[in-house]
């Protein structure tokens, strides 16, 4: 299943992109798909314990399953105000 | 933003809960969320600072996920109505470049009484700071940084529970 995946603030700049498209096996996990990501972007492993994750722009879990076409965002932690 | 037109006034409405890249207004605020039974508006603004960690703040450039964000700040007005029903709250946040003395954010909380509505606005920016998915980016003389606080999670009571011990101190 294909996937879109967005990042924000310094995950995006790691990645050298803002939105990229992954191909999961079907019924993956958020999890499996920044375990993805962090095979091509090793950069980024060292945020694994402390990122969020957004499916379809709401608060998720990293266990949360995906389905064909979900947008699943990781966000590093927030500093906004 | 839009205008409605009655027989006898202009009344400019706005959304409670916004993200935008234009400057603040505190004032729009204030009036979107001030109605008749109210006897209180307590307002929290927050400025960009001209230091930060020992560093001296040229700007701050601020990311959001605008979808989540209204959406998350929306969840904070829906968290304070439950704790304080008869507070109206708005908030809205900028990003983009915002420069040194400039709103990065801007609350307002109408209550028919005061005390309620200090301790809504504290709540909302407490939350602001723990779940709105905003980023500071911030430019010092010297470099920049990606200034990294909390990790969102709408869900941890710990940290909700932490927001309202603060609002109410």
């Amino acid at each position: 299943m294909l996937i879109t995946v967005r990042l924000f603030a310094r995950l995006r700049e790691l990645a050298g992109a803002s939105e990229l498209r992954r191909e999961l096996p079907e019924g993956s996990s958020a999890q499996a798909a920044w375990d993805s990501l962090v095979r091509d972007h090793a950069e980024l492993a060292e945020y694994g314990k402390v990122i969020s994750c957004a499916v379809n722009a709401e608060y998720a879990r990293l266990t949360a399953p995906l389905k064909s076409g979900d947008e699943v965002a990781f966000l590093p932690p927030v500093s906004g105000g | 933003m839009g205008l409605l037109h009655s027989n006898h006034a202009i009344v400019r409405t706005i959304e409670r809960f916004f993200i935008t890249a234009a400057p603040l207004d505190t004032g729009a605020l204030v009036s979107a969320v001030a109605t008749e039974r109210c006897g209180a508006v307590a307002t929290f603004v927050g400025l960009v600072r001209d230091h930060n960690a020992g560093r001296r703040v040229e700007w701050l450039d601020y990311e959001a996920y605008p979808e989540l964000a209204v959406k998350t700040l929306a969840r904070i007005g829906a968290e304070a109505a439950l704790q304080w029903p008869e507070v109206e709250l708005a908030i809205h946040h900028r990003t983009g470049r915002v420069d040194i003395g400039e709103a990065s954010v801007a609350i307002a909380a109408a209550s028919p009484h005061r005390a309620e509505a200090f301790a809504a606005c504290r709540y909302a920016i407490e939350r602001v700071k723990q779940i709105a998915p905003v980023w500071k980016h911030e430019h010092f003389d010297g470099g920049e940084v990606w200034i990294e606080g909390a990790t969102a999670d709408p869900e941890d009571d710990a940290a909700r529970q932490a927001a309202y011990e603060r609002a109410c101190s």
